[in-house]
């Protein structure tokens, strides 16, 4: 059988036996409710508040500022629906929503759809060639009813680091100069929580997404950080877990791998960082070798694990399925990937045309990538491209999507 | 016997729906495993476009909408004077199930000593979806530019050979100019129960080269909706 190179981590990550071996006793041995009032409830009860902290002293946060659910959408969900929906700034008006045009789709869809309803009144940014929302862009988009901001931490699909620092200050003192508690600035830092620092003192975030799945934890569960004092309605209501924003029993197995993933990533980060941008470098650079490509994101600011390239005259899914073939699992948001025939709105938010963006593979490294396997991408993927374009009809002139 | 019997070998209405019906025994693989043959074999794709220079060219979409298509024909009179498609040449922009699709053409208009030209304009993607043992059904567009690249490339012969009462006008009136369709597409879309927009997307591209187009497209699926739906 054929080495399988997984370059999809952006997708998901595979789970850390460590942290497996932290959830199964929550399986089938303290398998209690942590509501109920008997030993082993408690036990449940006590796992959760250990993870509830760990987390929270990672974020620079508090215990009771920790609540979890069953992923990034939900919480992104919750953040982008529930804030409107529990604030009103300027009687007479509609809530004011600030988010960017590469933004998830489970802040976008949940967003537009609300925009819809006429709930609340939306702004969409635009963002620079390299997928950068400028702060400056943020601020001149904001008004008196303007109740949320929300800006991913770094993109999913081209990797692109934003200035949350940055718009996270500018928010405050907007704040300060017009002497009101608005806006509140939520973040989806789910591609983030494996590569930066998340701490939410530094980016004065109201309410920040993150996941497992992302960060070698196991799926179907998430947090949303919500900064004390602030006031958000709930999605599920029932038994009134979580403080009565996230009812429903806990996932204990589930939460005790997030936090154990959540340590374990953040307490090798910088090493892991190192090691991977210099591959990352390398397959960058190899790639561009390639006649014809050209680099989606930011050249710098950009996470440590990802690259995307898009390669003109041909289409992204056939060159995965030719990748997949030599065992090399990557990825694409073009058209024919998605339900929709739009190609991916991220890079289309880049400025790209159409017909580059339908061209664009997705790589994403992490914790199994060595230099041998960038060595093997760089070895099949120009006859790749090669043999797609040697099939294509088309012919694109380089100079008009540099 | 006529060529038309001849094409369906695997007559199966789940295929002609456009859904998969055979899918890979391969794991992991999600295409049937005649689409993935084709897919990395890929047959009769031009390799040395010098040599076809003189051929009958058709060529639809663009790679802004995710699919484009070239062909290249070479047309030949048999013993009894009937005009067969010898050769069948082509470059493909788009994804697996695309190039799968002109491939499979290929080979359903040149086998058998070639189509003849009145059944060639026959065939509809359908029909290569039936060969292929049934698409994905959000890729049934992707097998709609092989018959409608056909067409233009045999109109193109039809006008070198001064046969211009021969040349097919798309049936209906074109309504994306870009990706070539017509009114007639969209209604047998939605007689096939295409009832959104989306759907109607689905299967014929629409919109896709031309959004201008689509308040136009919204309102012809009411149309026919009502028509036919009530």
């Amino acid at each position: 059988m054929k080495k399988i190179i997984y370059l999809d981590h952006a997708a998901t990550t595979p789970i850390d036996p460590q942290v497996v071996e932290a959830m199964l006793p929550f399986f089938s041995e303290s398998y209690g409710n942590p509501s109920s009032f008997h030993s082993i409830g408690m036990e449940a009860k006590e796992a959760v508040t250990h993870a509830r902290k760990s987390i929270a002293n990672i974020l620079h946060g508090h215990e009771d500022e920790i609540i979890f659910t069953s992923g990034g959408t939900e919480s992104d969900v919750l953040a982008v629906t529930g804030i409107p929906r529990a604030h009103k700034t300027v009687p007479g008006t509609k809530p004011h929503v600030i988010t960017s045009a590469i933004e998830h789709h489970a802040v976008l869809e949940p967003l537009m759809h609300m925009q819809k309803k006429e709930e609340i009144e939306l702004t969409i940014l635009p963002v620079d060639r390299f997928g950068m929302v400028d702060p400056k862009v943020v601020k001149d988009a904001l008004k008196p009813s303007t109740v949320l901001v929300s800006i991913m931490t770094a993109n999913n699909e081209i990797g692109t680091i934003e200035p949350i620092a940055d718009i996270g200050r500018m928010i405050l003192s907007w704040r300060k100069d017009n002497k009101t508690p608005y806006p509140l600035f939520h973040t989806d830092a789910c591609q983030a929580a494996g590569a930066l620092d998340i701490n939410v003192e530094l980016s004065h975030v109201d309410l920040l997404t993150m996941n497992g799945s992302k960060i070698y934890g196991p799926k179907g569960v998430g947090i949303l950080f919500v900064r004390r004092g602030v006031k958000i309605e709930p999605l599920i209501r029932g038994g009134g877990q979580e403080r009565n924003i996230r009812s429903g029993t806990e996932n204990v197995p589930a939460i005790v791998g997030l936090a154990k993933a959540f340590d374990l990533v953040q307490a090798k980060r910088e090493k892991e960082n190192a090691r991977l941008t210099v591959l990352r470098d390398q397959l960058t650079e190899g790639l561009l070798n390639i006649p014809k490509s050209r680099l989606n994101g930011h050249p710098t600011q950009r996470l440590p694990n990802s690259v995307n390239i898009s390669f003109l005259d041909i289409e992204g899914e056939a060159a995965v399925l030719y990748l997949d073939a030599q065992g090399i699992m990557a990825s694409t948001g073009s058209a024919c990937a998605s339900s929709s025939l739009d190609p991916s709105h991220v890079i289309i938010a880049t400025g790209l045309p159409y017909e580059a963006a339908h061209g664009s593979i997705r790589f994403t490294l992490g914790h199994s990538t060595t230099d041998k396997d960038i060595d093997r991408v760089l070895e099949v993927m120009p006859g790749i491209v090669e043999r797609l374009r040697q099939m294509s009809p088309v012919n694109l002139d380089m100079k008009y999507y540099t | 016997m006529n060529d038309q019997q001849k094409i369906v070998t695997n007559p199966s209405t789940d295929a002609r729906q456009g859904d998969i019906v055979a899918p890979s025994k391969d794991k992991g693989w999600f295409y049937t495993d005649a689409v993935k043959s084709h897919f990395f074999h890929p047959q009769n794709f031009l390799e040395d476009e010098a040599a076809y220079k003189d051929a009958s060219l058709g060529l639809v979409g663009s790679p802004a909408c995710g699919d484009s298509m070239k062909v290249w024909l070479h047309i030949e009179k048999d013993a009894n004077g009937v005009e067969r498609i010898k050769e069948f040449k082509w470059k493909t922009f788009g994804c697996a199930s695309a190039i799968a699709s002109t491939s499979m053409l290929s080979v359903m208009v040149t086998e058998n000593g070639g189509l003849s030209l009145n059944n060639a304009l026959t065939l509809r993607p359908q029909d290569i979806m039936e060969r292929l043992g049934g698409l994905p059904a959000r890729k049934i567009h992707c097998s709609v530019l092989g018959d409608k690249a056909l067409r233009a490339a045999i109109n193109d012969y039809f006008r070198k050979t001064g046969q211009h009462n021969r040349i097919i006008v798309e049936q209906g009136r074109i309504i994306d100019n870009v990706v070539k369709v017509t009114d007639h597409d969209i209604e047998e879309a939605v007689l096939e129960g295409a009832d959104t927009l989306e759907k109607v997307q689905q299967k014929t591209k629409v919109g896709t080269g031309d959004p201008s187009c689509l308040p136009e497209v919204e309102q012809l699926i009411r149309f026919y909706k009502e028509k036919y739906f009530g």
